[in-house]
């Protein structure tokens, strides 16, 4: 007799998803799975469209990372166009990539996250929220809700529009940068930064109250996969892909776009809707990988501004031999991220070029093909179409920036959910902290997800055959 | 006066929407005092609740759940408000209209696969048809179009039902 715990829906993440906890005879857990449940079909209702307007239209894929989406995509039709886009446009795009990074990763830390981390897991559920954070933490809830709208702001006064805006097109961008925006957005970092500084001098002593978690949240050896500039920096906008091993060993280096093809498949789950990407040297499942800001802070050998610089050693000190394995620390690496991201800010902004108004290249399809990577906030984000003789899209391929994380989000909470979760005594703390191995990786679920549950906390009893013999619930 | 029960739900769409409703930034503080969140990504609330005086629907209905989820949150919500291009117009994920089920899902499981091939069928909601707009399942009290709305036009929109008015959108919201 097999008993099914359900919980429906996660909350408190990007996105509609459920799991699955089965247990054994024992009552103990056998293995926990991630559902995802929405499909949205992208990559077959653009084909036919012209190229151009691949940008707009996939930047629905994600209302909470378009940026990503616009900067894949035109970088696959400036791949296309075979046009190397003005130096302007490319600084122009990495500061509003940046920006992105900045109210994503606040997003992910503070209206989504810090309820568990500052309220606590077992917290009363009602009020576990940021507008209950907001009560009991106001400064931290305001900090938050700042650092978010620096980002957003940023977006719009570059670009026009704080979700899905035009400016980000094939060639570059559409139009230059402004002295008085540069100035308006350049006076603001200073308070950005000091946020930033303060957040991570008050989690970082906070980590210690969570060393269970730390134990029990995705903590394994994988690989990790990100970008990096060729001399080993961080990088979100270009770069060449880069795998390092649980020792933080090189596995691959300086892979160019066109080869992702050559190290990533993807395997499909007949429970999901959200595909396995897999690192093809190690096949099946055994080419689990992790993508985002824990991967990118293993994966690179430094970030080349001062003060994340410091903090990054202080990072790596948690796990001196090798990777930093928890995926707890996904938290930890986002604001580290943060305040990297508002450092770079100042230095491109700071760059007389950056005014230039020459920022959008021209020029008509001169290739078939077209590849654009770069890092979401989330990780790896992969677009690839081929166009035919009109330029229309004959075939598009997106690997999203969440997907490469689900081998390892099951993985996760199979961990967690086995030290956590006991089947003859169920607690809604428990629950929550299976649903806080999700929230770790901050999965972008829209970029392929969803479903509703009327009953939250559904326990089914089945027989080997799965006939439900017996069902109850909790609300 | 109690608090007055919102709730925000999401469909087919990308949550640009719900994030245009936390561009609402420092304003969302202001409002705080004034309604109670009742159920919402941003919350942990795993039940849509009885009475609840107005929801905000982002996406189109394209799977069994939005289906299933849309006629539960009319039947427990007095004011319902399509929010953005997808409730309202099915935008984006409509696009999926012009090919059938097996097509679309064979391009991604199929196609754009290397393993285990197969369109996936256990635990997830089987797809509609055809995506539509929220309007054609049940009756939408205030629509408000954009993709997404601004944030000042949600706020707005709340402000005046707050006050006890239905706000007049005319001038401020646009599709697109």
């Amino acid at each position: 007799m097999t008993q099914i715990l359900t919980i429906d829906p996660v909350t408190r993440i990007e996105g509609h998803s459920k799991i699955t906890i089965r247990l054994d005879d024992q009552g103990k857990v056998a293995v926990a799975r991630l559902h995802i449940t929405q499909f949205r079909g992208f990559e077959k209702f653009t084909e036919g469209r012209p190229f151009q307007e691949m940008p707009s239209l996939t930047a629905r894929t994600c209302g909470i990372c378009p940026i990503s989406h616009l900067l894949a995509s035109t970088k696959a039709c400036d791949d296309i166009m075979a046009i190397r886009i003005p130096t302007a446009a490319a600084s122009l795009r990495r500061v509003i990539n940046y920006a992105q990074i900045v109210q994503s990763h606040a997003l992910s830390f503070f209206h989504l996250s810090s309820p568990d981390l500052l309220l606590g897991m077992d917290s009363d559920p009602t009020l576990r929220h940021i507008l209950g954070v907001a009560e009991k933490f106001p400064e931290l809830a305001k900090d938050g809700i700042w650092l978010r709208k620096f980002g957003q702001q940023l977006i719009e006064r570059i670009s026009g529009k704080r979700v899905h805006p035009t400016w980000i097109v094939p060639g570059g961008v559409s139009h230059p940068l402004r002295a008085e925006v540069r100035d308006q957005i350049v006076a603001e970092i200073p308070q950005g930064i000091a946020i930033a500084r303060k957040t991570l001098a008050w989690f970082k002593p906070v980590i210690r109250n969570f060393q269970d978690e730390i134990d029990t949240f995705a903590n394994f050896p994988s690989l990790f996969l990100g970008l990096v500039s060729p001399d080993g920096t961080i990088e979100h906008y270009d770069g060449l892909m880069r795998v390092v091993d649980a020792q933080r060993k090189i596995v691959v280096d300086n892979l160019e776009s066109n080869t992702y093809a050559d190290y990533i498949a993807e395997a499909v789950e007949p429970d999901s809707y959200l595909k396995s990407p897999f690192f093809k040297p190690l096949g099946y499942p055994a080419g689990l990988y992790r993508v985002g800001p824990l991967a990118r802070l293993n994966v690179c050998d430094h970030l080349a501004t001062p003060l994340a610089e410091q903090e990054l050693a202080e990072f790596r000190a948690l796990q001196p031999e090798g990777a930093v394995l928890s995926s707890f620390h996904y938290h930890y690496a986002r604001l580290i991220e943060i305040l990297y991201a508002l450092e770079r800010l100042a230095e491109l902004l700071a760059m007389p070029e950056i005014l230039s108004t020459q920022v959008r290249a021209f020029a008509e399809p001169n290739k078939r093909e077209g590849i654009g990577i770069s890092e979401a906030p989330r990780g790896t984000l992969i677009h690839h179409y081929t166009i035919d003789e009109n330029g229309l899209i004959a075939r598009a391929n997106l690997i999203i920036a969440t997907g490469h994380n689900n081998l390892a989000m099951n993985q996760g909470i199979t961990q967690a959910a086995k030290h956590f979760v006991d089947g003859t005594k169920i607690t809604e703390g428990a629950f929550n902290r299976v649903e806080a191995v999700i929230r770790c990786y901050d999965p972008c679920l829209s970029c392929s997800t969803h479903a509703l549950g009327e009953m939250p906390l559904r326990i089914e009893l089945t027989d080997a055959a799965g006939q439900i013999l017996d069902s109850c619930e909790r609300g | 006066m109690g608090k007055v029960k919102i709730a925000t739900v999401w469909l087919d769409g990308c949550s640009g929407c719900h994030m245009s409703f936390l561009d609402m930034d420092e304003r969302l503080l202001t409002i705080a005092d004034k309604i109670e969140l009742v159920y919402s990504p941003l919350v942990d609330a795993k039940i849509f609740p009885e009475n609840v005086d107005l929801t905000l629907v982002e996406g189109a209905v394209s799977n069994e759940d939005d289906l299933h989820k849309i006629k539960l949150v009319r039947s427990r919500t007095k004011l319902l408000m399509a929010l953005g291009d997808c409730a309202v117009t099915s935008n984006v994920p409509g696009m999926r209209n012009y090919y059938s089920r097996d097509e679309i899902l064979r391009c991604a499981y199929v196609e754009n696969a290397a393993i285990n091939q197969g369109i996936p069928t256990q635990v997830v909601p089987l797809l509609l048809p055809k995506v539509r707009p929220v309007h054609e399942y049940v009756k939408v009290d205030i629509f408000v179009p954009g993709c997404p709305p601004h944030a000042d036009i949600i706020f707005d929109a709340i402000a005046a039902l707050l006050e006890g008015r239905l706000p007049d959108l005319g001038n401020q919201a646009r599709f697109g």
